[in-house]
């Protein structure tokens, strides 16, 4: 059932006051945005609820990737309406800019994220507004709860009032001696009036701005409720974008050029074009796609089709690429993170230390390979895809057929995963163009595993140049230079057509915003320009600053001789107290005593990303030789713990997800051609080398923040560290299997 | 020529060349879309059926050399062990993505029709051939032991 269906008879609930969030800030951004499911109303109504015949459904507007966004986002109004959670149905929705991510921008501000004064968390406030004005209708950031957070509870709130008073109205009571329980509002003499019967009066009503429930009143909040898309995932029913079925429809694939960047110089289809089930050949500027009857069948065809390729746009050997990071570090630098003290004039008697610190490119890789479903028709467009930002990605794909964005209309499919790459509008671009070639029919587009390996945005390698100082046991200066290329720069001139410069300071996340006390700290990064195509992968820089800043940390602690635990408690009890909290509680659970017995090593990491402050312990065993992970503790503060069970699996996942990456992840480059092809040369973990995880939940941060992605910093740093107290080898670089044999 | 495939009890005559792999029948031309494409060189295990009652890559089976009947995780009658797995993977909350769960289910009702009470060494064994990417092992590992128990129960 899409929306547009949907929406033409259903009745629906709503009031200004909700559209825009709470209003703080200048008139045009807080000016409510169109409600884009009923604009032919031209009123502005609720977007997040809509009530029909068959009862209520929540938008939730948001990439469900496997985070449980639906569901969370589904809580927080459920929780202020009333509604039983077994009546709940969620939709997507379509692209608009109601939906824009407010907390996206936040992120961007030089502010600390733990460094919160009420001045500083306006002004992230009224930036973050101007989210709408970019049209970030974006998953991302571990943003989505924070964005929603206020906005969905109020869109809940607002919608019970209304129903409230259109059942005082016809009952001629007070709103004030009703209430509300189950999808029904109760009537003085307990009469139920369920909301599918007042819809249609509460459109009409406009209730003054309602109160939220209090912590002590909420039902779902804090509890962990049963994830709605669970049954679907267990019987096979649940439609990913790739299952997308369509009468008559077509199966397509593509060949890019593999050297990336370069386009398509020749090619000749004579072969691949009498092939079995071969319907259609067509050149694309980098490459070309095959139109069959089946999936498979174009697969083999485009493989028989012979095509010249330009060069790569960037240096093609690996080793180059890396030449070309060292020399960033010859430029100025781009930004500057943190600039705590000064790092040139240190005490007497310091102890001083320097490292280098590297980290691979890596793939997104997630489970479900790149795909959309297209169909052009008279002139107008409809694309179903797994999509992180659709707004961005129907005006791309508009602008590469030559319609106006108007004539697109996105259906967002639930994701086989993402971690950032359905972010990117290739997808939906190389779609939009297969089917303009294909007027009239439906065509779902499926990518090989090696060529979705092949031609991802990769999460950028980086190089860390770390000078530290410790004395009487304490760190009293770090100054860290990172050298990448920028995937913030490169992102938003592919998703907005405009090419943008300026400080990229995502680069430096993990690194210049640990709430640390450090008296001379600095943090700065250094951009090279070379074209390899790089993206936001989990977590993104905090993704590497996470390894090399808090592994130069422990070597720190070591050159001061404290214990790595007690060195970066100390530092954040003087800064961050709810971060201090999260080392302690991962030390309680561990049993952690800095001593360990031979053949076993444990590793400490820290790292506070999007406002979460994540601690993590690993332990490791050397069993005949081989390395086996045994254990892991987590500790967390999202500030407000939505649903723990949730979030237990998202820690769990982000450790296990930066533990693939950290004992076997690197993508290289060999005549500008990706080396890896296929899960057998980019692996990741799996059951027999998972630890035993143990996640426990702090809640002293206060203001909302997310879990989707700060399980993963810490992990690549815990486990080197660990590897480090097993066998006193530092190692500098990832993947640590190039240094270490595990099981 | 057709080739006849009996899938989830039903009998479908198929009209593909005999090298098409399993999996692109059942999901292009059956429309099963339940049982997934991961990588095409049973790297995975995303596309895991049963044929004749054992667990294959179907990504790697040619329609010509099925040699039985075809389970799928879409099957509306599943086997006591296939359904008991289904109910512990909604129980445990173990799918995030949930991409790759048609095949890690389709894997563990293969390893439970072997060995009823799998040691976490077995599970191991059984599963390793099962991505994902998510990293929801633990809750599989946790899912698998619970539906052998509840099935010595029954």
């Amino acid at each position: 059932m899409g929306i547009g269906k949907t929406t033409r008879r259903a009745f629906l609930i709503g009031s200004a006051a909700i559209v825009g969030g709470i209003a703080i800030g200048g008139y045009v951004v807080s000016r409510p945005a169109p409600n884009p499911l009923h604009p032919e109303e031209g009123a502005t109504l609720n977007p997040f609820v809509l009530i029909d015949q068959r009862g209520v459904t929540i938008i939730t507007p948001r990439a469900e990737m496997g985070q449980g966004v639906h569901s969370m986002l589904a809580m927080l109004v459920a929780e202020e309406m009333d509604l039983d959670w077994q009546d709940i149905r969620i939709e997507h929705g379509p692209p608009a800019k109601a939906y824009y991510n407010s907390a996206l921008l936040k992120n961007a501000l030089p502010i600390h994220a733990y460094a919160a004064s009420d001045l500083q968390n306006t002004i992230r406030d009224v930036v973050g507004h101007a989210g709408k004005l970019l049209n970030l209708q974006v998953t991302g950031g571990s943003t989505s709860t924070v964005d929603a957070w206020d906005r969905f509870r109020m869109a809940g709130a607002t919608a019970r009032e209304a129903l409230k008073e259109a059942a005082a109205k016809q009952l001629g009571v007070s709103a004030s001696d009703l209430k509300t329980e189950n999808g029904a509002v109760i009537a003085p003499d307990a009469t139920r009036l369920p909301y599918t019967d007042l819809a249609v009066a509460a459109a009409e009503v406009s209730p003054a701005k309602p109160a939220l429930r209090t912590p002590d009143q909420w039902r779902y909040i804090g509890k962990s409720v049963p994830r709605l898309d669970q049954p679907a995932k267990a019987n096979g029913s649940a439609r990913f974008g790739i299952d997308t079925k369509l009468d008559g429809m077509r199966f397509a694939t593509v060949r890019i050029n593999p050297r990336l960047g370069g386009k398509m110089t020749s090619y000749d289809d004579s072969a691949a074009a009498k092939m079995a089930g071969v319907e259609k050949i067509i050149p694309l500027e980098d490459g070309i796609a095959v139109v069959a009857s089946n999936t498979w069948l174009a697969f083999q065809a485009a493989d028989a089709v012979q095509i010249t390729w330009e060069d790569a746009t960037f240096p093609p050997q690996q080793d180059q690429i890396w030449q070309g990071l060292e020399a960033a570090f010859d430029t100025d630098a781009n930004a500057t993170g943190r600039e705590d003290g000064d790092v040139d004039s240190l005490p007497a008697g310091a102890t001083v230390l320097e490292a280098e610190y590297r980290a691979p490119f890596l793939a997104h890789a997630a489970m479900e390979p790149m795909n959309a479903t297209a169909i052009y028709k008279d002139g107008t467009l409809v694309i179903w895809v797994g999509h992180q930002a659709p707004i961005a990605a129907r005006d791309m794909a508009a602008a590469a057929i030559g319609i106006d964005s108007e004539k697109v209309t996105i259906h967002t499919t639930i994701m086989g995963g993402a971690f950032g790459r359905r972010g990117e509008i290739d997808v939906p671009v190389y779609a939009a163009k297969i089917a303009a070639a294909m007027p009239g029919v439906p065509v779902k587009m499926t990518w090989t595993r090696e060529e979705d390996m092949r031609h991802d945005f990769y999460r950028p390698a980086t190089i860390a140049r770390y000078r530290g100082a410790v004395q009487d046991g304490k760190a009293v200066m770090v100054d860290g230079k990172i050298a990448g290329i920028s995937c913030a720069h490169q992102a938003m001139a592919r998703m907005t057509g405009i090419a943008m410069g300026g400080p990229d300071t995502a680069m430096l996340e993990g690194a210049a915003d640990q709430p640390y006390a450090i008296p001379n700290y600095r943090i700065r990064g250094y951009l090279s320009d070379m074209s390899v195509p790089v993206g936001f992968w989990r977590s993104v820089g905090a993704s590497h600053n996470g390894f090399q800043f808090d592994c130069f940390l422990d070597e720190m602690a070591q050159a001061a001789g404290t214990d790595p635990l007690e060195f970066r408690l100390a530092m954040a009890r003087e800064e961050h107290a709810p971060s201090a909290r999260v080392i302690e509680t991962v030390r309680d659970m561990s049993g952690w005593t800095g001593k360990t017995p031979d053949g076993v090593g444990r590793g400490v990491a820290f790292c506070m990303s999007f406002g979460t402050p994540v601690a993590q312990v690993i332990e490791v065993r050397d069993e005949s030789g081989l390395i086996r992970i045994s254990n892991a503790w987590i500790a967390c503060d999202p500030g407000i713990a939505l649903d723990p069970r949730n979030i237990e699996a998202q820690m769990s996942g982000g450790l296990i997800y930066g533990l693939s990456a950290a004992i076997m992840g690197e993508i290289t480059f060999d005549g500008g051609e990706v080396d890896q092809w296929n899960f057998p040369d980019y692996d990741a973990v799996r059951m027999h080398n998972v630890p035993q995880i143990a996640v426990q939940i702090v809640e002293a941060g206060g203001r909302i923040a997310g879990v989707g992605e700060p399980g993963t910093p810490p992990a690549a740093a815990a486990l080197a560290n660990a590897l480090f107290d097993l066998t006193g080898k530092r190692v500098r670089e990832l993947p640590l299997n190039k240094h270490f044999d595990f099981v | 020529m057709t080739t006849t495939l009996i899938v989830n009890g039903t009998r479908h005559e198929i009209d593909l060349p005999p090298d098409v792999p399993l999996l692109w029948v059942l999901r292009d031309e059956i429309g099963l879309t339940g049982t997934k494409f991961g990588c095409g060189v049973a790297a995975c295990g995303a596309c895991t059926v049963h044929i004749d009652g054992v667990a294959q890559r179907s990504c790697q089976v040619a329609l010509g050399d099925v040699n039985g009947p075809v389970t799928t995780i879409d099957t509306s009658r599943p086997e006591p062990a296939l359904a008991a797995l289904q109910a512990a993977w909604v129980d445990h909350q173990v799918a995030q993505c949930g991409y790759c769960q048609s095949g890690q289910i389709m894997q563990a009702a293969d390893l439970l029709a072997t060995t009823p009470y799998p040691t976490d060494a077995q599970i191991d064994e059984a599963m390793q051939g099962n991505l994902c990417r998510c990293g929801t092992y633990p809750r599989i590992r946790a899912a698998i032991h619970d539906a052998a128990t509840k099935l010595g129960e029954a």
